[in-house]
């Protein structure tokens, strides 16, 4: 497998659907940010038969990780203190959404006015169903 | 009442909602003892799409409690016809008046409205969304026809898709014990699935049906009739298809209960004759009276006027 340096501090998302590591790059914001990222594509995965992995180097406390647990509960993530794993942490659902995706009710408030975030609420974990913040339209997961 | 704006029936609680009933009926009952309480005071109506009867319901509740009024009846009268936003204009609004009622053609408009407003904002219907002030219009009827809620069912019949009040009225009344929903509506214009989805989870009983018939009516204490709107369609074929698919007239009416109310938001087309007026079942026209009264009362609470009286 290709190797990719150790990060000293930062965090390792493993299992990322192949093909997906440069959206989650966005949702995640890291191209604002200016730590290393390592982006590995279609890695050999025996589970998943390809995978994306995403490294970053970082303070642990830095990222926001929740939005994760809306784009894909199977990310692995792993948080890495001194070169070494120290937690693997379990993604759950995010009580809102910032941003990540847009709302398509054509009615909706956000398609005309400026400057308004894209907000949506979990209205009911059982199903993961999240709603816009304006118009209660349903989201619609991306694959 | 710590209510700031009003976006949907649900921010008021059962018990502030019955409050606000007791008011609108005392302000029924005593309009001289409520004639001055808003004295001083303005409202804005910031209407983007054009709803005469809505905002005249605003205005005259306003009026009756001595209250101004100020505003605009469409979006090409005022600075959205030069691109401003919601947000700005409430801004600059709260300047000028006490208290503001918005109606928007996009959903959600009120709420970002209340986000960035100094003054309290009532939601006076957003698109196809919600429209808690008919809402309250309507429960207020039915308090009125019926005494009480519980146990009643509520048949909804005709724009089940696009028509606000349907949605807000039925997320209202399932608050209440043993209440029961009829949709009556053709497959195209079905209660949107985020409705169904709630009075499931509540196990709210309810029945989806497309037939306006003797069968259906059999039971219901309530018809609610609504009117296919041709501004919530796309394409004027689908419109013309869809407008006539119910229409309440005597010979229909001889079907129903001798205790079934008949009601709706207004304006109508072709969806109740006529004829049907002088039925004493027929109260649609008692229930738009019933709208100032309760504008009234919201009035009065939003401005914090309601305790003293």
């Amino acid at each position: 497998m290709l190797n990719i340096g150790a990060i000293k501090e930062g965090f390792v998302l493993d299992h990322i659907k192949a093909g997906k590591a440069m959206t989650i790059y966005h949702d995640l914001r890291l191209d604002k940010l200016d730590c290393t990222v390592a982006i590995i594509k279609n890695a050999q995965s025996s589970k998943m038969g390809r995978k994306d992995i995403i490294k970053v180097e970082c303070s642990i406390d830095y990222l926001d990780l929740d939005v994760l647990g809306f784009i894909d509960h199977n990310i692995t993530v792993n948080v890495i203190k001194d070169e070494e794993i120290i937690e693997k942490r379990a993604l759950k659902l995010p009580s809102q959404v910032v941003d990540v995706i847009k709302c398509h009710n054509p009615r909706c408030i956000t398609s005309i006015e400026q400057g308004l975030h894209h907000i949506f609420v979990l209205t009911d974990e059982k199903t993961e169903t999240y709603r816009c913040k304006y118009c209660e339209e349903a989201a619609r997961k991306r694959d | 009442m710590a209510l700031k704006h009003l976006m949907s029936p649900l921010d008021l609680s059962v018990e502030e909602l019955e409050t606000m009933m007791d008011l609108a009926d005392d302000i029924r009952s005593h309009p001289e003892k409520y004639a001055h309480v808003c004295d001083g005071k303005r409202l804005a109506t910031l209407f983007y799409e054009p709803s005469t009867r809505t905002r005249l319901s605003f205005e005259a509740a306003m009026m009756n409690l001595g209250g101004t009024v100020l505003g605009f009846s469409s979006a090409d009268n005022s600075s959205a016809a030069k691109g401003e936003s919601v947000a700005d204009t409430i801004r600059v609004v709260s300047c000028y008046a006490d208290i503001a009622a918005i109606r928007h053609p996009k959903e959600g408009a009120p709420l970002v409205a209340s986000m960035k407003s100094l003054i309290p904002v009532i939601n006076a219907g957003d698109g196809g969304h919600q429209h808690p002030t008919q809402t309250l219009t309507d429960l207020l009827t039915i308090r009125n026809l019926k005494g009480h809620f519980e146990g009643l069912t509520i048949g909804l019949c005709g724009d089940l898709k696009f028509g606000r009040t349907v949605h807000s009225l039925i997320t209202a009344l399932s608050r209440y014990h043993n209440i029961q929903f009829c949709l009556i509506s053709p497959p195209e214009l079905r209660v949107p699935s985020y409705v169904i989805e709630e009075l499931k989870e509540k196990g709210i009983p309810y029945a989806e049906v497309v037939r306006l018939d003797e069968d259906t009516m059999k039971g219901l204490d309530i018809l609610y009739m609504t009117r296919v709107q041709k501004e919530r369609f796309f394409n004027e074929e689908d419109y013309i298809r869809m407008k006539d698919f119910y229409v309440l007239d005597r010979e229909k009416l001889e079907q129903a209960p001798k205790d079934m109310y008949i009601m709706h938001p207004l304006p109508r087309v072709n969806e109740i004759s006529v004829e049907v007026d002088d039925d004493p079942r027929a109260q649609y026209f008692f229930q738009a009276q019933c709208g100032v009264y309760i504008r009234s009362a919201l009035i009065m609470t939003l401005l914090g006027l309601a305790k003293e009286n």
